[in-house]
């Protein structure tokens, strides 16, 4: 059947920012989706805030729109656009409910838009508790008992009959947002309030626990002929209870026998029909009852999802191209399977190798966050790793979290046999309770002799698992007794890299190096062979250059090709906070610019989630954890020309050392250049030498010293450990008593390493300016100036391009800092400069405060804001090919505001504190962009979620240093018409200046407080800019409380001076869309005006 | 103590690996299988006999070995070959593992090869002879025997697996077999595990047993059907004795054209009797038609294979296990093709254009693999009247 030809052009939702639950996967669909739609000759209109992702790169939809994602912009996008179709299902569950937004608001039929692939009541059937029960209960299958109540009354009646424990699941929210598991009767109270606040419907779901029971996921993909598929299997390696995003999941199912299988296959089947999708893929969990086989529908989702991506990584099946292509009326066996070429999308992979997935944390970001691993996500990225058995795929998992660990513990990681060593106690404790540490102490648990079935009891993950892991720690025990590689013959020695083991894990075992096993095995031809995931265990030949290495005979790499130049580029693993898709996009973007270039791109990446493995982003795939065991296996086999590590955040720069001292060639700016710019004593040389200021700074190697160096300093000082990335343990020190608190913490953090003190520039505006550069010349590509003062982290900052405040004068004074870095550094390709911006004297005086030459986080939002590629022509300048030949001679100047705001996972973290500071908290960014300045940042506002009031009640409360600027504001407030609300500090100011303000108390002090206005829905937005810090405090309890019931809540002074000029702009001006393609009429203009 | 086991090729590549399984030495068709669960069906499918069979997925023995699982009496494979036996067995179903198994029903096995790289050679090459020995490890010997091997073509094994004697059937399909809501929801007769007292009112299937699988059997007894399992090897008034409604065509092993007392039987049948057939039984009933069959490169085994049914325009994933295929160039008129098979585009099904007939490559009772197919017994079981 032909493709539908009664539409032309459909619409597509992304998924917007980065949080937990809803990372770079939508990224990976909806780039897919386009692709699909647009060589089936389709027009394809894109919506989504997030500017970090390659599907709003101008060149993937033919209409991009860079805008918030709520049903009233995306109807302006409507009302210009006049798309004939919605495709709801690919835009993760941010996609979806705000289809369904625009459907209740009656604007997809106003303008006659069809949603395509699943419709309003198939959604509906889907996503609400009662009508899913219901539907399953149709088809005969058994579901979790379960009640949906509206208020904690009904929900406690509900749970009389449902009993404790039970699951309570918020309507609505996606990544299982809110979800939890209420053990008692006052956890139940205060779990259910939680999760009423976060259902956008004020419903929650009272469930049945299963918790314990084995649990399983199936991607199944239907087409309007209802021709059913299984893509993937995947079973959970923790039990029910752990929300399967932070589980550790394995692919396919290793447990079933193919009876249980086939009836878990036709549940889906039956599922898929019943709900009604009637095209594309979709995600259904089960659980099962590991003493009887009961299986019961845990849930699904109607759309591509997270899982669906591991399913489409882990197989080969492209989920999200198929499913764009059904939805316009393809049927699968009318579509091709890339992969083999010859065979047909409709059938069901088999796989000849075992896939395991597993997430990563970031507690250590929140230290108040409670990191029990519960039904609700908290981990904020993956990785994915593929073996030929589960044992090799498990290790290699391990150490692709990029953790410290190097599988299975022998590593820098691992306590055993260290002081801190667990009690066997402390390891029971551990596995009872599911947390992120669980996995390290199942290790423990065996080496304490602990049997099998007493840690199944204690964990519920299946025997099956925990005997691979048994042969795990016996083949290290093994190894151990050796004593030496020299004792090991080459058929263990094989067997332990079968198993798994690294040469980092072996060389902790024998007490050698790393290189020295490496060195000695490869002397003894046990090297790494590379196997390709094929979608159908090699029964056809396989097209798709998607490998993954084992130790098998076989090595499956095509030959070199002679005339073709071939270069590596080095991704950036798990996203975590600090590194996630941004570098993704760079990596993107290198390879695209490679294969322009008419070079082979090579991209070795170990993140399911993203664009960079996807098979066709580049001409060789290596699904590998990013280390230098496996980075140098991969380059022993495909030879590279360069390879290219500035690309992909600092996990592989972290290795551009080992690999440029094993051989490897590095292109760009050299690993030595990359190393003076951060050793604090050479970089502190060259700024001297170029007459550039920076900070005074000093450091400490103990209490004393640092004491010391306060006195010289002066305070305000920011403290922080060396060699630790991502802020971590950074803190702002007004005075000694907080020094002395944060210093010890810091020198813990250190780990014996020294603590960095370094000035801190109060009230500085902080600036970041993203240069590329090449033999012959520097271009700015971006210079943005922070929303916030300096002190908060640059990735929790709001930024804008062109900056607003500051002079052409000092903007030219920046860019000339920059020419002389980038040539001081020598820079090939990418930097980034973190300049302060500080008022002496009366005059403004520049500070450098950071240099890194590599790609760093605003380059994609450099890259919208101005048009120009940035990390494409870094890419081709390191390739070689210099701007000048790339017709650059002149940096962008862009004629908008374009304003990137942080989003945070507070409302994932309940009751922590929400204060920015040095340390990055953010999960993903948005983007807003305006002709004004205020409507871009109320444009960047609304894209974060932070809704701004246009009246109601506003509480304020500042801290003693902004208490002078406060009244200012206030009076702004008050005449636009708001209500003010302050403690008494802040009103007693606000009186005196004859503004009207009603004073509450402190929460501790009694009532009214600002938390009984929040539950009441009375409090419209709370400006509390923090004098201390911590969830304990009254103002941390505050804005905790500020989070948790959805009430905007600004931190910091600046931020609230610019939401309250975008809330005034707001009165007089409406927020406007505009395509890419209409701000960058010529796509190559950024380059051709240039010119 | 590991006992080392090798695998040649008659090229001359030889696979060292693990023995598990029973000690010896067999020769075979060495061939493989992607599915990804269902080990125990398929060792215990008598189409195998004469195989020494490779399975792709690399875990194989995760969750044992059951007493229900079984699609024959005994395993039926000359030899196994996988990447790692589970040593340790996960299933509440499970009452053994499969080294015991192999071991009690004397099956030799191999693990720890690059099984990926014996697919790809037997790929790019086609299936090829075969030896499996953990007795004797001289490669040059052992390629020498795999090279003697007798192959498969031109050889009758069904005689090796036929039944002694008539049986009646009388066992349903496993309750696994279905989801509880099809009892509820639809109105066939499939799903029946207890027929109705009335017996005689019962129509009465002959099923000629060439080597098959259990859960045709079940398939059939719960259509509400009489069963009757005549050896392979009877003829034509033997089956119309039993004054059968209708006559089935089993699976089996091994190459059909030599099975001329088959086909005879089958061309007696043909017009006087509904007939179905499935995988040999459907070689077999397109060879009394008048067709040719043919020796695939390396065949399919697997229960990913889609078909797409012509009448219904809709594809169904199917499990298959065959070596040899029925020509397309060479089907008579009087054979409708009804499937065909979207890989690589051979027939799958064939209806008789004038007598109650018609037959499947693959196999619709699943065992392992989907149950897409369960319709054709309705199907069937809508012919008998």
């Amino acid at each position: 059947m032909p493709r539908r030809e009664d539409i032309k052009k459909i619409l597509l939702i992304g998924s917007g920012p980065i949080i937990i639950g809803q990372a770079c996967e939508f990224d990976y669909s909806g780039v897919q989706a386009c692709k699909a739609l647009k060589e089936e000759g389709y027009e394809v209109v894109l919506v989504n805030s997030n500017p970090a992702t390659i599907m709003t790169d101008p060149e993937m939809a033919d209409r991009t729109y860079i805008e918030p994602l709520t049903w009233e912009i995306v109807e302006k996008v409507i009302e210009a656009e006049r798309p004939d179709a919605l495709l709801p299902t690919l835009g993760g569950q941010t996609g979806l409910n705000l289809a369904m937004e625009l459907h209740q608001h009656g604007v997809l039929e106003k303008y006659g838009v069809e949603m395509i692939g699943a419709d309003a009541a198939v959604i509906a059937k889907a996503e609400s508790r009662d009508q899913f029960k219901a539907a399953m209960e149709r088809i005969g299958l058994e579901v979790p008992l379960g009640r949906t109540v509206g208020s904690l009354e009904e929900a406690r009646r509900a749970v009389g009959e449902i009993g404790l424990p039970c699951v309570v699941r918020p309507s609505f929210t996606l990544g299982g947002t809110g979800s939890s598991i209420a053990y008692n009767r006052e956890e139940f109270d205060e779990l259910v309030q939680h999760g009423l606040d976060l259902s956008p419907v004020n419903q929650i779901l009272l469930e049945e626990s299963v918790i314990g029971w084995k649990e399983f996921e199936m991607e199944v993909m239907r087409d309007k002929d209802d021709n059913c598929v299984i893509i993937c299997s995947i079973e959970n390696f923790d039990a029910m209870g752990v929300h399967t995003g932070d589980s550790i999941t394995v692919a396919p199912a290793q447990t079933l026998s193919d009876k249980e299988y086939q009836r878990m296959r036709d549940a889906s089947i039956a599922v898929m029909r019943e709900i009604g999708v009637e095209t594309g893929g979709s995600n259904i969990q089960f659980a099962i009852n590991p003493r009887n086989g009961q299986m019961v529908v845990i849930e699904m989702n109607p759309r591509v999802s997270r899982s669906s991506a591991l399913a489409s990584k882990a197989t080969g099946f492209p989920i999200a191209k198929i499913a764009a292509k059904l939805a316009v009326g393809y049927r699968l066996h009318e579509l091709p399977n890339d992969i083999t070429r010859e065979t047909r999308a409709c059938f069901e992979p088999t796989i000849d190798y075992v896939v395991t997935k597993a997430p990563r944390f970031a507690f250590e970001k929140f230290p108040e966050a409670d990191p029990t691993l519960t039904t609700q996500m908290k981990s904020v990225g993956e990785t994915m790793a593929i073996g030929r058995t589960f044992k090799e795929s498990f290790q290699k998992a391990l150490r692709g979290l990029e953790v410290g660990s190097f599988g299975f513990g022998r590593d820098n990681k691992d306590l055993w046999d260290t002081p801190e060593q667990p009690t066997i106690d402390e390891v029971r404790s551990k596995l009872v309770t599911p947390g992120d540490q669980r996995v390290w102490h199942l290790r423990y648990a065996i080496k304490y002799g602990m049997s099998l079935e007493e840690i199944h009891e204690l964990t519920g993950i299946d025997p099956w698992f925990l005997e691979n892991l048994v042969q795990i720690v016996e083949m290290e025990n093994h190894l151990d007794g050796l004593g030496g590689i020299d004792r090991c013959d080459d058929a263990t020695l094989r067997r332990a890299k079968q198993y798994g083991f690294s040469d980092r894990q072996l060389a902790v075992i024998w007490k050698m190096t790393e290189l020295d096993v490496r060195s000695e095995r490869k002397r003894r031809g046990i090297v790494a062979t590379f196997k390709s995931v094929d979608t159908c265990a090699a029964e056809f030949e396989a097209y798709t250059p998607y490998y993954y290495s084992t130790y098998e005979d076989e090595d499956e790499i095509p030959p070199k090709n002679p005339d073709k130049k071939r270069i590596m580029i080095l991704g950036g693993g798990p996203n975590r906070i600090g590194q996630g898709i941004e570098f993704d996009y760079c990596c993107c973007h290198a390879s695209f610019a490679l294969r322009e270039l008419g070079i082979e791109s090579i991209m070795v990446n170990s993140n399911p989630e993203t664009v960079s493995t996807d098979y066709d982003t580049s001409d060789l795939l290596f699904f590998e954890p990013l280390t230098t065991e496996d980075v140098l296996n991969i380059c022993d086999s495909v030879e590279p020309d360069g390879v290219i590590v500035q690309f992909g955040g600092q996990t592989p720069l972290n290795l551009a050392r080992a690999l440029s001292n094993a051989g490897v060639p590095i292109i760009g700016t050299s690993v030595d250049m990359i190393e003076d710019a951060e050793d604090r004593e050479k970089f502190k040389n060259i700024l001297h030498r170029l007459k550039l200021k920076q900070p005074a700074g000093a450091i400490a190697r103990n209490m004393a010293q640092a004491r010391n160096q306060v006195a010289e300093v002066g305070f305000p000082v920011l403290v922080r450990p060396s060699f630790v990335l991502g802020g971590r343990a950074m803190e702002i020190c007004y005075d000694m008593t907080q020094f002395e608190r944060f210093v010890a913490v810091a020198f813990v953090v250190a780990q014996g390493q020294p603590v960095l003190i370094d000035r801190f520039l109060e009230d500085a505006i902080e600036v970041d300016v993203d240069a590329i550069a090449d033999e012959e010349q520097v271009i700015v590509a971006g210079v943005m100036e922070h929303i916030e003062e300096a002190g908060v982290h640059s990735g929790d900052s709001a930024c804008v391009i062109p900056p607003h405040s500051l002079s052409p004068a000092m903007i030219d004074e920046i860019r000339q800092a920059t020419y002389a870095l980038a040539r001081r550094l020598q820079v090939r390709g990418l930097m980034n400069i973190q300049f302060a911006v500080k008022h002496e004297q009366g005059r403004p005086t520049l500070y450098v405060l950071e240099v890194n030459p590599r790609a760093s986080r605003t380059v994609p939002f450099v890259s919208k804001a101005t048009g120009m590629p940035v990390a494409k022509v870094a890419a081709k300048v390191m390739a070689g090919e210099s701007l000048a030949e790339q017709g650059i001679f002149e940096e962008p100047t862009p004629q908008q505001f374009s304003i990137k705001e942080a989003v945070f996972p507070f409302a994932k973290f309940a009751g922590i504190d929400v204060v920015l500071g040095p340390e990055m908290k953010s999960t993903g960014e948005v983007m807003g962009i305006s002709e004004s300045f205020f409507i871009a940042f109320a444009k960047s506002q609304v894209a974060a979620g932070t809704v701004l009031p246009t009246g109601g009640k506003v509480f304020i409360s500042v801290a003693q240093r902004a208490k002078q600027h406060v009244v200012e504001l206030a009076r702004r407030l008050e005449r636009m018409g708001f209500e003010l609300l302050a403690t008494r500090g802040t009103a007693q100011r606000l009186e005196q200046a004859g503004i009207p303000v009603l004073s509450l108390m402190k929460i501790q002090q009694g009532h009214p407080n600002a938390v009984d206005f929040m539950i009441d829905g009375n409090l419209q937005l709370v400006i509390n800019t923090p004098s201390g810090k911590g969830a304990r405090t009254d103002e941390g309890r505050i804005r905790a409380a500020a989070v948790s019931h959805g009430v905007p809540c600004i931190t910091t002074f600046e931020g609230a001076t610019a939401a309250v000029g975008a809330m005034e702009a707001l009165r007089h001006e409406e927020m406007t869309v505009q395509a890419m393609q209409d701000r960058f009429p010529n796509p190559s203009r950024a380059t051709a005006t240039l010119r | 103590m590991p006992r080392t086991a090798k695998l040649a090729l008659e090229d001359g590549t030889i696979f060292t690996g693990t023995a598990f399984g029973a000690d010896g030495e067999v020769d075979g068709e060495v061939c493989f299988n992607t599915s990804m669960t269902g080990y125990q069906e398929i060792l215990t499918d008598p189409s195998y006999r004469g195989q020494i069979v490779a399975m792709t997925y690399p875990q194989i023995g995760n969750y044992g070995v059951n007493a229900e699982d079984v699609e024959s009496h005994r395993p039926h494979l000359a030899g196994f070959i996988v990447r790692e036996v589970s040593r340790r067995v996960s299933n509440f179903r499970a009452d053994g593992d499969l080294d015991g198994y192999l071991k009690h029903w004397g099956i030799v096995g191999i693990e720890g090869i690059d099984t990926r790289r014996l697919v790809r050679r037997l790929r790019i090459e086609g299936v090829m002879k075969g030896v499996l020995s953990s007795n004797d490890l001289d490669d040059a010997r052992l390629v020498a025997r795999a090279k003697a091997g007798p192959g498969l073509i031109g050889r009758d094994l069904v005689r090796e697996v036929v039944p002694e004697k008539p049986v009646e059937w009388t066992d349903p399909l496993s309750p696994w077999a279905k989801l509880p809501a099809d009892d509820a929801t639809s109105a066939a007769p499939s799903f029946n595990p207890e027929p109705s007292a009335t017996g005689a009112a019962r129509p009465h299937i002959v099923a000629l047993d060439y080597g098959m699988k259990w859960n045709i059997a079940r398939h059939l007894f719960s259509l509400g059907c009489r069963v009757t399992i005549l050896p392979g090897t009877a003829t034509a008034a033997e089956v119309e004795s039993y004054k059968p409604d209708g006559v089935f065509l089993s699976n089996g092993p091994g190459d059909p054209e030599p099975l001329d007392y088959a086909q005879r039987t089958i061309r007696d049948l043909l017009g006087r009797k509904p007939i179905f057939g499935i995988c040999l039984g459907h070689q077999l009933l397109s060879l009394a038609c008048g067709a040719k069959t043919y020796k695939l490169k390396f065949g399919h085994r697997g229960a990913n294979q889609p078909v797409l049914n012509h009448r219904t325009g809709r594809v169904e994933i199917t499990t298959q296990n065959h070596g040899f295929a029925v020509a397309a160039d060479s089907l008579p008129e009087l054979l409708e093709t009804t499937h065909l098979n979207l890989n690589d585009e051979t027939i799958e099904g064939v209806r008789h254009r004038e007598y109650p007939a018609f037959s499947v490559q693959y196999h619709p009772e699943a065992s392992a693999g989907p149950h897409d197919s369960d319709y054709l017994f309705d199907e069937f079981r809508a012919m008998l009247g």
